[in-house]
């Protein structure tokens, strides 16, 4: 296209300009036909947590080469966990490659620093992670998705099993930081018995034998504990070394498949919950979780199902609209008409999932640690957040 | 809260202290005698928990992994000190934080390289798992109590080593003053790689027994490294009983806080936003004690220049 204008600018004859320009025309036309649909990935894979990242980007690129369509391009790049280096990243894919889609980011500090700039540039955004309440109440966006949950989801599912279990006393612990306290009131929400305790860890923290101490001294009937990455390895170890016969529940993020060959077998018997499971039965899941199997050589985490669920989605959105039309893009996005591997699958009012979440428990499966689905938590949970969002 | 409680988040404290110790002992030495900033020693703590689940892992001996730790970061940190550190003695202050930072990201990489982005699994050797009854009925894992010993043993052996032997007279020399004990015919560049060793293998050391109750990542040094830089300040430089005190201080100062202060606020506020100030107040008790230190005594505890 540049050299399209350099051309005109030297040429001065009236007919030739024109004919030029509808040359031109005809060109720009004609490529808009082939303009493939560019992704821009930003997502953590260097650094602490590049696990998570990892799993994100090799299940949203197993969806892509899967379908095999020359028409979609993804940039993938490293935030390394850090905030300012994702808003750099964003700006960039923006203005340089010109992607018409962002996502991938992992942590919801770096959402908060990305989504709101990129979905005002009239781009879309489709989560495949992070989803704090911010962006799910009064700050959602017609061009902004969650396709994994909102933050709080598991945590209240968590809540509604505790109840339907009958713990009387839980003891609850969290990071003191922004998704640790969404987490304690998320778990809150919806459980009715009475908290004995309700403990704040320092963020990065990986010594806990004064919490656990506390917690063998509480009279609590359950523990209740979200501690995501590196935290939750090594308490799990710690907790089973204390030899404290107390059941545990908590969200999948401490008992995802990245990190469940770290704690080893003081995980077996924690029940956590989860929109996911590898053995969820549906074709779209068994279908994933062979090829993520047969591809990567590991067993797919639940990063990696939300990637590759993001990646399908946009696939099947792109079959009905082309990107360049953004109002029919994201109708076709909100009809969200792709086999999840979660079974069904909606966008409630906010374009945040309404789904079902499950508990599952940590079992060994021919001497590798996995999940199974034990029960139903929540079924159809939108979030607490939608009748905030005028949109 | 009970005396039994109390009792165990005490051996809490004294066991993170002691880690912090081996952290703290090798840092300050080489910081002492050689004047230099290693922004890397975490990288070694690194290095020790990766040697010592890689080799538990194949051969399912957690002690043959421990002597792996500790060899590994010994060699990682003498061809270190031959290869950049050497280079950097003469050079400011800026300069070795800046190179030392390369390093941590080259340690980083290289492991990630090495053994992938996900954490490895080292778990508690079974002759050490679960957990005993001390007298008065407190029940406390007996590996943390290994631990305990472990730390005690190398702080003696220190002792011993810098207070009765030649090389601690050589090392204490190099202290004092550098031109002098080179012009005395020590080879000051032999000891300067000795030191720096043994601050790794202390390291490694530390790397393998935390990352056996913790977990064995890529990044699990640069957390530690911060405390033992609050230690060797509270301590003073340079100064290995300093990092003892100032590391049992530490530790205690951040298990009691985070079990205290809680409670404490719980006495007078709302429970929830108890836990909240309390565990914010927490996290900031050891920066407070240090600035607290620095207040009375500028060089630290037992700082040599104030």
């Amino acid at each position: 296209m540049t050299g399209t204008k350099t051309g005109i600018h030297r040429e001065t004859r009236m007919t030739k300009y024109l004919t030029t320009t509808a040359l031109a025309l005809s060109m720009i036309g004609g490529a808009a036909m082939a303009e493939p649909v560019k992704v821009g990935m930003i997502t953590t894979l260097s650094g602490g947590g590049a696990s998570l990242g990892i799993d994100t980007r090799d299940g949203f690129m197993l969806a892509v080469e899967e379908a095999g369509n020359p028409d979609l391009e993804v940039h993938i790049e490293d935030d390394q966990r850090k905030p300012e280096v994702a808003v750099q990243l964003s700006d960039e894919l923006i203005q340089s490659e010109e992607v018409d889609i962002l996502t991938g980011i992992v942590w919801s500090n770096l959402a908060m620093a990305v989504v709101p700039g990129a979905v005002r540039q009239g781009k879309f955004y489709l989560s495949t992670n992070a989803a704090p309440s911010q962006l799910a109440g009064k700050g959602c966006h017609e061009n902004y998705f969650s396709v994994s949950y909102q933050n709080d989801n598991l945590h209240e599912a968590a809540g509604q099993y505790a109840t339907d279990e009958g713990y009387g006393r839980m003891f609850i612990m969290a990071p003191n930081y922004p998704a640790g306290q969404d987490s304690l009131s998320g778990f809150k929400r919806f459980y009715e018995g009475e908290v004995a305790s309700e403990v704040y860890t320092q963020l990065g923290q990986t010594d806990y034998a004064a919490e656990i101490a506390q917690i063998r001294d509480s009279d609590a009937d359950a523990l209740f504990f979200f501690l995501p990455g590196g935290m939750g390895i090594s308490f799990m170890k710690q907790w089973a070394e204390a030899g404290i016969d107390m059941p545990v529940v908590g969200p999948a993020f401490s008992f995802s498949q990245d990190i469940l060959p770290a704690i080893g077998e003081a995980a077996i018997g924690v029940k956590n919950t989860a929109q996911w499971s590898k053995d969820l039965d549906n074709e779209a899941n068994a279908q994933f979780v062979e090829a993520f199997e047969e591809k990567y050589d590991r067993l797919p985490s639940l990063y990696a199902a939300q990637g590759y669920d993001t990646a399908r989605l946009i696939l099947a959105a792109m079959e009905k609209a082309d990107v360049s039309d953004a109002d029919a893009f994201r109708e076709a996005v909100r009809s969200a008409e792709f086999d999840s591997v979660r079974g069904d699958f909606a966008f409630g009012p906010n374009q945040h999932p309404v789904q079902d979440i499950y508990v599952r428990e940590v079992i060994s499966e021919d001497g590798t640690l996995t999940n199974k689905i034990a029960a139903t938590a929540m079924e159809d949970r939108g979030d607490a957040y939608a009748e905030e969002c005028k949109m | 809260m009970s005396m039994i409680l109390l009792i165990e988040q005490l051996l809490n404290g004294l066991q993170s202290g002691l880690m912090l110790f081996l952290m703290a002992a090798g840092l300050t030495l080489v910081f002492g005698v050689m004047g230099l900033i290693n922004l890397a020693h975490g990288s070694l703590y690194m290095v020790g928990a990766f040697a010592c689940a890689g080799v538990a892992a194949a051969t399912g001996s957690f002690w043959l992994g421990l002597a792996a730790s500790i060899a590994a970061a010994a060699a990682a940190g003498a061809i270190v000190e031959i290869a950049v550190i050497r280079r950097l003695y003469r050079r400011d202050h800026l300069d070795q934080v800046l190179a030392t930072f390369a390093l941590i990201l080259i340690f980083s990489e290289g492991t990630r390289w090495l053994y992938g982005s996900f954490p490895l699994y080292l778990n508690v050797p079974d002759a050490l798992s679960g957990s005993v009854t001390l007298p008065g009925g407190i029940r406390y894992s007996l590996f943390r109590l290994a631990i305990i010993g472990a730390g005690l043993l190398v702080a003696v052996g220190l002792f011993l080593l810098i207070g009765k032997t030649r090389i601690g007279v050589q090392v204490r020399a190099g202290e004092a003053d550098r031109e002098m004990i080179a012009a005395l015919g020590v080879d000051i560049r032999r000891l300067y790689t000795l030191v720096f060793a043994l601050g790794a293998a202390l390291a490694g050391m530390a790397g393998a027994l935390v990352g056996t109750i913790q977990s064995v990542q890529v990044g699990m040094g640069e957390p530690v490294l911060i405390l033992a830089f609050v230690v060797i300040v509270i301590g003073g430089i340079g100064s290995i009983k300093g990092a003892l005190v100032g590391a049992l201080l530490v530790g205690l100062t951040d298990t009691m806080g985070r079990v205290l202060l809680p409670s404490l606020f719980d006495l007078f506020m709302e429970t929830s936003a108890a836990t909240s100030v309390g565990a914010a107040l927490a996290s900031m008790a050891i920066y407070i004690l240090m600035a607290l230190v620095l207040i009375v005594k500028p060089g630290g505890l037992f700082g040599a220049r104030a």
